[in-house]
């Protein structure tokens, strides 16, 4: 089978690769480009430990070809932080304790980013609703929907000095 | 889990599209969102040798009013539904819908046409469209025609699209003034498909029924338009009586297969409760 040459970027950097069209975006982020981040948790679009943005979008990268991917921007978890400072959903999770054994979280951080994006100041229902297609077997949720909530305040709080 | 080997086209055009379909035939599958078909390929139920991608056609997702229709593009993704504010505003039983079809992040890719021309009994826009009385626009070689959402579906994962044919559009008659309509859904978790599903749109005219369309999810081979029960309440005055005597028809005329979500006589008594819940929502819907 014929593979396809795609261009992308990936948390900011071009790329140009030729890929075989069954190659998954999961796996082209995990073992092509050898980002680790981003987890493969069910293989079934279930667990949302996957999940990365494709153009803003959150998508589970199980369930995506790579070769979807040609002239998209792609941003995983590597890919939120800056080079002095977490980004502030990175920051939530570490001051309320909103990871356990850690393997949902680069997915429940690329949802949420997306979450925020659409929503900067959801109530805790919206944030359930929001993260409803990523599981997590640790936390019972508690303290990701406060960190979530921490990132709310502290980015609109950036904004508003900012303004 | 990897898919097996295929080759790959991400089409321009609409006709491209078609001639690739022409010339690969039933060795040949559309990928819209791709999370049914995606999902069927990593577990072999699914081998297409040639994925003809139509992700990079323009002009097929939009939402507009047009011609005393409401047309959705086949393109249109569940996400763009759930955030429409002509949907917000005007079509309410999508609100409950969207909500309930799969997850954020599914709804991102799934489109609306792919959740029609799957052909799956356990998706939850076929019954929508069957109580919304819609018509599907499929375009093939030929050109297009259009089929009543009563034709669409005519087995277990089979529809009226042809041969080299692929669906464009959805265009659902705009509701008059006094419409209103409610899609509600018993699953066991987020992202499951429905125990049972059941979507109603009405029209009310001085606390009568004027007009009722009745679909149900995942309760037969085929999704069912509940004809008997939208006979029975179309020009009669609304009471708890009648709406429950439709609940029942349309419990009647579900056929579930008894699974790990139910049995069947669980279902039958799901779909009479959700149909008197839905109809009563749509009322409300339609007076408010």
């Amino acid at each position: 089978m014929s593979k396809k040459t795609i261009t992308f970027s990936i948390n900011g950097a071009q790329q140009t690769l030729e890929v075989e069209p069954r190659l998954l975006l999961v796996h082209l982020i995990r073992e092509v480009l050898n980002l680790t981040g981003t987890h493969i948790g069910c293989d079934t679009s279930n667990c949302g430990a996957c999940t990365v943005l494709v153009d803003g979008k959150s998508v589970k990268s199980c369930t995506m070809l790579a070769v979807q991917v040609n002239n998209k921007a792609l941003l995983t978890v590597e890919g939120l932080a800056n080079e002095t400072e977490y980004h502030p959903l990175q920051e939530g999770f570490k001051e309320e304790h909103g990871l356990h054994c850690g393997f949902c979280t680069p997915g429940m951080l690329m949802r949420a980013v997306e979450l925020l994006e659409h929503n900067p100041n959801p109530t805790e229902d919206e944030i359930r609703w929001g993260i409803s297609g990523n599981l997590c077997r640790c936390t019972g949720y508690v303290n990701i929907v406060r960190a979530i909530q921490y990132a709310a305040q502290k980015m609109s709080e950036k904004t508003l000095a900012e303004a | 889990m990897i898919p097996a080997s295929f080759e790959y086209f991400n089409p321009q055009t609409l006709d491209e599209a078609i001639s690739l379909l022409e010339q690969y035939g039933d060795d040949a599958k559309i990928m819209s969102g791709g999370h049914s078909l995606i999902p069927m390929m990593k577990l072999r139920l699914a081998n297409p040798e040639y994925i003809i991608d139509i992700n990079d056609i323009p002009g097929l997702s939009y939402i507009r009013e047009e011609g005393g229709f409401l047309k959705i593009g086949a393109l249109t993704r569940e996400a763009e539904l759930e955030h429409s504010e002509l949907i917000k505003s005007k079509y309410h039983i999508f609100c409950d819908a969207t909500k309930v079809i799969a997850d954020p992040q599914v709804r991102n890719r799934g489109t609306i046409g792919g959740n029609l021309a799957h052909g799956d009994a356990a998706n939850d826009h076929p019954a929508i469209m069957l109580a919304m009385n819609a018509q599907i626009v499929i375009q093939g070689p030929q050109g297009s025609r259009t089929v009543p959402m009563t034709d669409f579906m005519l087995g277990f994962y089979q529809t009226a699209i042809e041969h080299a044919e692929i669906l464009t559009e959805i265009q659902i008659p705009i509701p008059p003034q006094g419409s209103g309509g409610a899609y509600l859904k018993l699953e066991r978790k987020v992202g499951d498909y429905a125990t049972a599903g059941v979507a109603v749109q009405v029209t009310i005219e001085n606390n009568t029924f004027k007009k009722v369309g009745i679909g149900l999810t995942n309760v037969s081979p085929v999704p069912v338009k509940v004809t008997d029960a939208e006979s029975h309440l179309t020009g009669k005055t609304i009471s708890d009586q009648i709406i429950q005597e439709a609940a029942q028809m349309a419990s009647d005329a579900s056929s579930p297969s008894p699974d790990l979500r139910g049995s069947e006589e669980y279902k039958r008594a799901m779909v009479r409760v959700l149909t008197q819940r839905a109809i009563r929502r749509a009322i409300e819907d339609a007076q408010g």
